[in-house]
C-alpha cells in the first residue's frame, strides 16, 4: 500500500492502517515524513494523560481500570504504554498489556506497547509522534505509562496535559521523592496497593511535601490512595483528572501549556537536525578527530580545541 | 527495512501452563526481538485484536491442552476476516504429527515439539524474514 | 568419632584430595544437582560432623520421621498405585478406572478436563475446543455418578486433582456416595483443593486469594465433622517444579503453603489436631536421583518439626508428612518416547526410597497426548515390578546413612529455611505471592535450567545428544472422540430441561447469601448439588460474591 492509501484508510478509522502508519512513523521508515504532515493538522483535540512512577507500583493496572471507566463515559481511547529495551541485547520484553486484558476487546480502546530502544528518559523516541497519530485518529484521551520512574522520568510531564504519578507505600521516604524531581512534575499523585503496610505513612508525608511545595500554587496537587486491583479508589482517580482538567481550562493554562509543549518539540527537532547536519558532515568529523589528537597529545588545551572547533563550523 | 521484529507471544484458551511460554519470550528478547506477552486465557478474538494493534510481525502460539484444532483455524479465520494475513502464525506445545499436517495444510506455519532449544525458534524466525526480503 | 578420629580423617581426606588433581574431570556437563546445589566428588563423615541419629533420623514411624512416618512402611502397606487418568465423557473414563483396578492399581485419580478445572460447563463459550481433552468433562452430579458407575466408594480411595472449584466438586462426589448409600464417614480420598500453588504456578483459579482460603477452611471444618477419613489438601510442590522450579523451591514452596494452611485453619479457631492429620502432600519426583530422595526425606523432617514447636501440635498423626509423588512430567521427551519408560521408572524408584504413601507413574507417550492404554500399563507395570520384583519395599530407608544422602537432606533443609525466612519477612506467603516472589524464582530457575540445555551443560538423550535425525513417531496415540464435545452439551441441556428449574434457583440463591455471610458453604454447595445445579451455574454464583481472580505475569 502507498502512504497515500494508508492514509485513506486511516481517515476512514481503519484499525490496521492506524497501527502500520505507527510503525512506519516509530520506525521512521520512508513516508514519515509525509505522514507526519498529515498528522500535523489534524491534532489538538486529545486530552493527554501520562502516568509514571516505579516498577510495580501498578500503572498499567491503574489505568485499565480508568480506562473502563471513561469508556462508561463514552470516550475513544488510545493507550501507548512504554517497557524497556534490553541495553544487552536491544530487544525487549513488552508486558504491560498483561494488566490490560479485559480491554482487548473493546472497540473504542488503542493499545501500542512501545520500546524505548535506547532512549533514556522513560519513553520510546517517537512516544509523543504517536500520540499525535492517535489524536489525529480521533481518540479524545490518551494515556502514556512510562516505563518506571528513576530520576530521569520527569520527561512525560512535557508531552502530556495531566500528569499522574503512582506510588506504593514501599516507595521510599519523602526524601527521595524530592530528590527525584517527582514532586514537581506530578499534577495527581496516587499510592496504589493501598492496602499494604506503609500506605497512611507516605500519604501523609507526601501531602506535607506537597504543602510545602505548592504554598504559592493555585494547584495543589491531590494525594489519592487506590486498590486498583480492586477498583478502589478509581472514581477519585477519574474526578481529580477532570478537575485539572478544568482548572487548566479555566486559567488558560491549557493553551499555555500546549503551546510550550509545541516550542520545546520544535526547539529539540531543530537541535536534533542541526546535530544531524553536523555530524553528517565529512569535513567536521575529520577535522573533530584531528582536534582530538591534539588535545590528547597535549599540542593544544581542551578549551583551546573547542575554539577551534567551533570556528571550523562557523566557517561553514 | 523494518529495525525491530516484533512478535506476539500468546496462550489461548484455558490452558494454564505457561512455563514454556515465558521461557521463549524471554529468549526472544535475549536474541533481539520485541516480544508482547499478554498473559492467560486469551481468546482468538483477543489475540487478534492485539497482534494488529500492535502490528506484530508474528504471532507465536503456546498449547498444551489439546484444544489445538480449535484455536488456531479459529485465529487463522479471524486473521483473515481483519484483513491481516501478512501476520504469520506459528506455535509451539503438544501437538500429535497428524494434526501438525492438518494445521500446516491450513497455513500455520512450524509448530515446534517439547525440547526444543530457543535458538531453533530464533533461527526460524530469521530465516522467515531473510526469505521474504 | 572421637575428635581424634575426626582429625585424622581430615587428614587423610586432604591428603586423598591432593591426589586428585592428577586425574582431571570434565568440565561438562555440569556435576551438580539438577537444581544446582554444588556436589563435591565424594562425600565422607566429615560431611555429617554433628549427625546425631537420634536426633536427626529417628526411626521409622517415630519424631522426626526422616525415615518414613509408618513402623513398617512397605512391609506393611505397598505405596498406593493411583494412575492420574481422565478424559472424554464420563463413560470414557469410567471405562479407563476399571481397566486400571483391573490391573492392580490401588487409587482412584481423576483428572479433569480444564472447563471443569476452571468451574465452566461444558456447554460455556470458553469451553469450545477443550471438553475432554486433557481430562474428564464433569459438568454436573449426573456426570459424577456416571464416572463412578459400578465403583464402589465405599471400597476404593479416590483423588481429584481439583482447585478452584474443589468444593463443589468433592460434593458431587459426596452426593454420589449418598445415592450409593454409603455415609460420608466410610469415604475415602483426596481433593487437592491447594488454591495457593495455583496462583504460583498451575493457574487453574478462580476466585482472589482470601475468599478462596475461607472456602479451604470451610472444606477442612466440614471434613473434620463430617467426612474424618478425607484428606481436604494435598499440599502440592509438582506443579511448582513442573513449572520450573528448583528442588529447593519446591519444597520450601511447598511447605510455607502447609503452614499458611495451618495458620488459616488456627485463625479460625480450629484446634490444630482437628484438621492437621488430614493435610496431606503431592510432590514431583524428577530425574535428579539423589536429590529428590533427600528432598522427601527433608520434607518429613521439616513438618513434624515446624508442626509440634510452632504450631504446637500434639496428635502423632498431625506430625506426618503423607504424600503422593507423581514422576516429573517436564521430564518426558517428546523425542524417542520410548525412552521415557526408563525415566519413569528411575524417578518412581527415587519416589519409593525417599518413603512416598502413594504413586503415579508417567506413560511414555504424555509429551505427544493422553496416555494410550498401552502406555498407562507398562506405567502400572512399572510401580508393580519395583514393588514386587527389586527388593526395595524389605528395607526403611535404605539410603539412610549414606554420608551423600544425610549431607543432601540436611543441605535442603538448610537452603528450605532460607526461603522461609525471605517470605516471612514480607509477610507470609500470600504477601509474597501477590508481589510475585515465588513466581519469579520459578521463571528464572526455568530459564537458567533451558540455557543449560541449550549450552549443553546439561545433557538428555534425544533432545540435544544422542538424537534420531528424522524420528518417526512409532508408538499408538490417544485420540478423543470428537463427538464428546458435542454429548455433552446435548447431555446438559437435557439435564436443565428435566431437573426441578425452581429449586435450582433456589438453592443458588441460599448459596451466595451464604457465601455474603460466614457460614460454611459445603453445606449450601451440597444442596445446590442434590438439586442438580451445574458446576458453572454454582461458580458463577459464588463468583458473583467473591469476584475472579486475575493474574500478574511474573517473568
Amino acid at each position: 500500500m502507498t502512504i497515500s492509501e494508508y492514509l485513506k484508510k486511516f481517515e476512514e478509522k481503519d484499525i490496521r492502517a492506524l497501527s502500520k502508519i505507527i510503525t512506519i512513523v516509530e520506525e521512521g521508515l520512508e513516508g514519515s515524513e509525509e505522514i507526519l504532515d498529515y498528522i500535523s493538522k489534524k491534532t489538538g483535540k486529545a486530552y493527554r494523560l501520562g502516568f509514571t512512577g516505579p516498577q510495580g507500583s501498578g500503572k498499567s493496572t491503574l489505568i485499565a481500570k480508568l480506562t473502563k471507566n471513561l469508556l462508561q463515559r463514552k470516550k475513544r481511547i488510545g493507550i501507548i504504554a512504554c517497557d524497556p529495551s534490553s541495553p544487552f541485547s536491544r530487544g525487549a520484553l513488552l508486558g504491560d498489556r498483561i494488566r490490560m486484558s479485559e480491554l482487548f476487546l473493546e472497540k473504542e480502546v488503542f493499545i501500542r506497547s512501545m520500546a524505548t530502544r535506547g532512549s533514556l528518559n522513560g519513553l520510546a523516541y517517537k512516544t509523543k509522534e504517536v500520540a499525535d497519530i492517535l489524536d489525529a485518529f480521533g481518540k479524545e484521551v490518551i494515556i502514556i505509562e512510562t516505563i518506571g520512574a528513576s530520576q530521569v522520568d520527569v520527561e512525560i510531564s512535557n508531552l502530556v496535559d495531566t500528569t499522574v504519578v503512582v506510588f506504593v507505600p514501599e516507595s521510599g521516604d519523602g526524601i527521595q521523592i524530592l530528590k527525584a524531581g517527582l514532586t514537581e512534575i506530578g499534577d495527581i499523585f496516587v499510592i496504589n496497593k493501598s492496602d499494604r503496610m506503609g500506605a497512611d505513612v507516605l500519604y501523609y508525608e507526601l501531602k506535607n511535601l506537597i504543602e510545602m511545595s505548592y504554598q504559592n500554587s493555585k494547584w495543589k496537587p491531590p494525594v489519592l490512595l487506590t486498590q486498583a486491583i480492586n477498583n478502589q479508589g478509581i472514581e477519585e482517580l477519574e474526578k481529580a483528572i477532570f478537575e485539572h482538567y478544568n482548572y487548566l481550562k479555566e486559567n488558560d493554562l491549557l493553551q499555555e501549556k500546549r503551546k510550550n509543549m509545541l516550542k520545546r518539540e520544535l526547539a529539540n527537532n531543530f537541535e536534533q537536525e542541526i546535530l544531524k547536519i553536523y555530524w553528517q558532515d565529512e569535513r567536521i568529523r575529520k577535522k573533530f578527530d584531528e582536534i582530538f589528537l591534539e588535545i590528547l597529545n597535549k599540542k593544544i588545551s581542551f578549551s583551546e580545541g573547542v575554539k577551534k572547533l567551533l570556528k571550523e563550523v562557523k566557517n561553514d | 527495512m523494518k529495525k525491530k521484529i516484533k512478535i506476539l507471544i500468546a496462550k489461548p484458551g484455558l490452558d494454564g501452563h505457561d512455563r514454556g511460554a515465558k521461557v521463549v519470550a524471554r529468549g526472544l528478547r535475549d536474541a533481539g526481538f520485541e516480544v508482547i506477552y499478554t498473559g492467560l486465557h486469551q481468546t482468538p478474538e483477543m489475540i487478534v485484536n492485539t497482534a494488529i494493534q500492535e502490528d506484530v510481525d508474528m504471532i507465536g502460539i503456546s498449547i498444551l491442552s489439546g484444544a489445538h484444532m480449535t484455536i488456531f483455524p479459529e485465529v487463522l479465520r479471524l486473521l483473515k476476516e481483519k484483513g491481516a494475513t501478512d501476520i504469520h502464525v506459528f506455535g509451539g506445545g503438544i501437538i500429535p504429527d497428524e494434526d501438525k499436517e492438518k494445521l500446516y495444510q491450513m497455513g500455520v506455519g512450524k509448530l515446534f515439539d517439547p525440547g526444543t532449544k530457543i535458538s531453533e525458534i530464533v533461527e526460524y524466525i530469521n530465516n522467515y524474514f531473510k526469505d521474504k526480503s | 568419632m572421637t575428635e581424634k578420629e575426626r582429625e585424622e580423617l581430615e587428614k587423610e581426606y586432604h591428603l586423598w584430595e591432593e591426589k586428585l588433581k592428577d586425574f582431571p574431570q570434565c568440565s561438562l556437563p555440569l556435576f551438580n544437582t539438577i537444581s544446582n546445589l554444588p556436589l563435591k566428588i565424594v562425600y565422607t563423615p566429615l560431611d555429617i560432623k554433628d549427625f546425631d541419629y537420634l536426633r536427626d533420623l529417628g526411626f521409622p514411624g517415630e519424631y522426626p520421621f526422616t525415615r518414613g512416618i509408618r513402623y513398617t512402611m512397605y512391609r506393611g502397606r505397598i505405596w498406593t498405585m493411583r494412575q492420574f487418568s481422565g478424559f472424554g465423557t464420563a463413560e470414557d473414563t469410567n471405562k479407563r478406572f476399571k481397566f486400571l483396578l483391573a490391573h492392580g492399581e490401588t487409587g482412584l485419580s481423576v483428572a479433569f478436563d480444564y472447563p471443569t478445572l476452571l468451574g465452566k460447563d461444558s456447554d460455556d463459550p470458553m469451553a469450545k475446543g477443550e471438553v475432554g481433552v486433557c481430562g474428564v468433562a464433569v459438568s454436573s452430579l449426573k456426570d459424577m455418578e456416571i464416572l463412578f458407575d459400578g465403583i464402589p466408594l465405599d471400597q476404593v480411595s479416590t483423588s481429584m486433582t481439583i482447585n478452584g472449584p474443589a468444593a463443589i466438586i468433592w460434593a458431587f462426589y459426596l452426593i454420589t456416595a449418598e445415592k450409593q448409600g454409603v455415609p460420608f464417614y466410610k469415604l475415602r480420598g483426596t481433593i487437592q483443593n491447594d488454591i495457593l500453588k495455583e496462583y504460583i504456578a498451575q493457574k487453574s483459579y478462580i476466585f482472589p486469594p482470601e475468599p478462596s482460603l475461607r472456602i479451604i477452611v470451610d472444606i477442612m471444618e466440614f471434613a473434620s465433622k463430617e467426612v474424618p477419613q478425607w484428606n481436604t489438601i494435598s499440599i502440592s510442590g509438582y506443579h511448582i517444579r513442573e513449572a520450573g522450579s528448583t528442588a529447593v523451591q519446591e519444597l520450601a514452596f511447598t511447605l510455607m503453603d502447609g503452614f499458611t494452611y495451618v495458620e488459616e485453619g488456627i485463625k479460625r479457631g480450629l484446634d490444630v489436631d482437628t484438621f492437621a492429620p488430614r493435610l496431606s502432600f503431592f510432590f514431583n519426583s524428577h530425574l535428579d536421583f539423589f536429590e529428590e530422595i533427600a528432598k522427601f526425606r527433608a520434607a518429613r523432617r521439616i513438618w513434624a518439626r515446624e508442626m509440634k514447636n510452632r504450631y504446637g501440635a500434639k496428635k502423632k498423626e498431625s506430625l506426618l508428612l503423607r504424600f503422593h509423588t507423581q514422576t516429573a512430567g517436564c521430564s518426558l521427551t517428546a523425542q524417542q518416547p520410548e525412552n521415557n519408560i526408563i525415566r519413569t521408572a528411575y524417578e518412581a524408584l527415587a519416589a519409593v526410597l525417599g518413603g512416598t504413601q502413594s504413586l503415579h507413574t508417567n506413560s511414555m507417550d504424555e509429551a505427544w497426548a493422553l496416555p494410550s492404554e498401552k502406555a498407562v500399563l507398562i506405567a502400572l507395570r512399572t510401580q508393580q515390578i519395583l514393588a514386587y520384583e527389586t527388593g526395595v519395599v524389605n528395607v526403611i530407608d535404605p539410603l539412610g546413612g549414606s554420608y551423600y544422602v544425610e549431607y543432601l537432606t540436611n543441605k535442603l533443609e538448610e537452603e528450605a529455611y532460607k526461603y522461609f525466612e525471605k517470605i516471612e519477612k514480607m509477610g507470609g506467603m500470600v504477601q509474597a505471592i501477590k508481589a510475585g516472589f515465588p513466581q519469579r524464582e520459578i521463571a528464572e530457575a526455568a530459564y537458567r535450567y533451558q540455557k543449560e540445555l541449550e549450552e549443553k551443560k546439561r545433557i538428555i538423550v534425544g533432545v540435544n545428544e544422542f538424537v534420531l535425525e528424522d524420528e518417526k513417531l512409532e508408538i499408538p496415540l490417544l485420540r478423543i472422540d470428537p463427538e464428546v464435545e458435542r454429548r455433552q452439551v446435548e447431555r446438559l441441556q437435557k439435564l436443565r430441561k428435566e431437573r426441578d428449574n425452581i429449586i435450582c434457583e433456589k438453592r443458588l440463591k441460599e448459596l451466595k447469601m451464604a457465601a455474603k455471610s460466614n457460614e460454611n458453604l459445603m453445606y449450601p454447595i451440597l444442596e445446590c448439588a442434590r438439586a442438580y445445579c451445574t458446576l458453572g451455574e454454582i461458580t458463577n454464583a459464588l463468583k458473583e460474591v467473591f469476584g475472579e481472580y486475575k493474574e500478574e505475569a511474573f517473568f
